[in-house]
């Protein structure tokens, strides 16, 4: 019998037993978080699968985050929010409030999250995870009541495309673009049920913020988890040594095999209204830019809005149409910038500020385009009407292309317009 | 008339494309609003085929084309098709999200190679009693879907996670 790969690993301690890629198994997840999106439906069933009692088995496995809605999304929202913040009050779960930022990030901050982990997510992005060498994947909120209830949930174990990276990113190219790249290999879902496992030397070169974009996004094309290896990198943001690194065996079972040479990777830009309609920046048609958008689970980091403002101040600013839109990941990297008098200068330079959150990005809170606008952001997801307004358009890029494209006002790097 | 019945069920294929996002089924704009499926329904699929609640009939079948559900793994995309009618959705393929909630929530959601499958054909589904179900179609060769594994048609047959899980209290393997 063949060896395992990483998620089979992970997925045999969660479930107690051996499992192979195939199997439908019962595991114990080691963290669970909801969103003020999906916790509300998650009480609603868990109200009809346990009418007499609410109470949650391990309430301190269980992580919500209010970060979609704010005081710009109207009372119904509000009163969806009040819901899941008096739930978590009541059973004590770890609650991140309004204002504090975006789960994700709050999650990959708050040292909870140990490689060789089951995490899963009442939100499709939580296969950000996966870049600590966790197996962690989005969920239902049926599936997280399931988990209030009895601690448990079922899982199809995935196969695994071992995805093998080479060289070294070049300047101006970030772990955005090979998340672009990788979203228009596998488009159209192709990597559907499937897990990817990160392997080969360019990873001592790959940092985790380039790490975590690629996690993010693995969603877009459909896995279900894309697992990095634990290393000296990583180890940084799991600071307790608490966990265990999974490896796989050397000789796990591969689904299939891809390599790409991280030399060879340019800017790309994501094009309306599919994340996996990608071209490289140079050969985007060059239209003027309205809007660019720094922020969301995928970008919003501390390192992504430095880049961003080097960018702009190597330029001399922004072009006098863009509005420059800022939404730090997190509050604890809003105050970083502050301390830095970062955020005073980008407010110099007439960028907009936006209290950390999900908002924007999925149309349910603060800034929304309008109609015919063209927006650039650094987001994950362009689908038609996503920021809220079915008639503007949204193309994606890295935290560096999009800084570019603030300078220059088009969709040409700044100085080359 | 059940689905599970060996008679199947018979309904309109209303055809969809491929990677038709959880946002395109309901947006997440109409969800901050209200989670009541029964004022979210009258709004599916409005940003690529506005209008469509209002051409419904009993048994329409949604027929689309590979990564339906992409996305979002927002459950509401699932609850809103059960509230508008919708029992039955056939697809070359599912984004795994919708997948899991599909079932969960007792939609059945099959997988199979329906891409001539036309709009508004009348097709014939059986077979789900066993997991394993085909469409048939007038005067074509019939299509077999993919299994479904006994577990997940264990949830799928008791109607969902919730009456699975106000039975059992627990998963049973």
């Amino acid at each position: 019998m063949s060896g395992q790969t990483i998620a089979e690993k992970i997925l045999s301690r969660a479930a107690a037993k051996q499992v192979r890629a195939g199997d439908v198994v019962v595991c114990q997840p080691d963290l669970a978080m909801a969103t003020d999106g999906s916790f509300p439906m998650a009480i609603d069933y868990l109200a009809q699968m346990e009418p007499d009692s609410m109470k949650p088995a391990y309430p301190e496995k269980i992580v919500l985050a209010l970060d979609h809605y704010d005081k710009s999304s109207g009372p119904k929202a509000l009163a969806l929010q009040d819901r899941a913040r008096a739930y978590a009050k009541e059973f004590g779960l770890v609650l991140y409030d309004t204002g504090e930022g975006v789960g994700h990030q709050l999650m990959l901050e708050s040292g909870r999250i140990l490689p060789g982990m089951l995490i899963v997510g009442a939100d499709s992005h939580a296969t950000t995870y996966s870049a600590l060498n966790c197996f962690s994947t989005g969920i239902g909120s049926s599936d997280l009541a399931g988990i209030l209830l009895c601690g448990s949930m079922w899982l199809r174990v995935p196969e695994t495309v071992k995805v093998v990276f080479e060289g070294t990113l070049g300047d101006g190219v970030s772990g955005k673009d090979v998340a672009l790249l990788l979203a228009k290999l596998f488009d159209g879902g192709k990597a559907n049920y499937l897990a990817l496992e990160f392997h080969g030397g360019a990873l001592d070169r790959l940092g985790m913020e380039d790490r975590i974009v690629i996690s993010n996004m693995a969603v877009e094309y459909g896995a279900k988890s894309a697992i990095f290896p634990f290393d000296e990198i990583s180890v940084a943001w799991a600071p307790s040594g608490g966990g265990r690194a999974v490896r796989p065996d050397a000789d796990a079972r591969y689904s299939r095999l891809v390599t790409i040479d991280l030399g060879q990777v340019v800017p790309q830009i994501a094009r309306p209204h599919s994340v996996g309609n990608v071209l490289p920046f140079d050969e985007v048609e060059n239209i003027r830019v309205d809007t660019v958008y720094i922020g969301t689970c995928t970008a919003g980091r501390y390192e992504d809005f430095l880049n961003v403002f080097n960018i702009v101040k190597r330029n001399g600013g922004l072009s006098p149409h863009v509005r420059l839109v800022l939404t730090p990941a997190s509050l604890a990297v809003q105050k970083k910038l502050e301390a830095e008098g970062i955020l005073d200068q980008f407010a110099r330079y007439g960028a907009v500020l936006q209290p950390p959150g999900c908002g924007s990005c999925c149309g349910t809170a603060g800034y929304r385009p309008g109609d015919g606008e063209v927006v650039v952001s650094t987001a994950n997801r362009n689908f038609k009407g996503r920021m809220g307004n079915a008639n503007s358009a949204i193309y994606l890029a890295s935290p560096e292309t999009c800084a570019s494209i603030a300078c220059s006002g088009y969709m040409a790097k700044a100085g080359a317009a | 008339m059940s689905m599970f019945d060996s008679a199947g069920i018979e309904g309109r294929a209303r055809r969809f494309g491929s990677d038709v996002s959880t946002d395109y089924i309901i947006s997440s704009r109409r969800k901050k609003e209200t989670i009541d499926t029964d004022v979210l329904k009258k709004h599916i699929f409005e940003d690529i085929d506005p209008g469509f609640f209002g051409t419904l009939k009993p048994n329409d079948i949604i027929v689309a084309g590979a990564n339906f559900g992409c996305g979002s793994a927002m459950e509401i995309a699932v609850t809103v098709l059960l509230s508008a009618g919708i029992r039955v959705v056939v697809a070359e393929g599912f984004a795994r999200t919708f997948l899991r909630n599909a079932f969960n929530n007792g939609l059945v959601a099959l997988t199979a190679d329906v891409g001539a499958v036309a709009e508004g054909e009348l097709i014939n589904l059986s077979g789900l009693n066993t997991g394993n179900a085909t469409v048939r179609r007038a005067g074509e060769r019939e299509i077999v879907c993919e299994a479904i594994p006994v577990f997940m048609l264990d949830i799928l047959k008791k109607g969902g996670l919730v009456p699975y899980m106000k039975a059992n209290k627990r998963f049973i393997e």
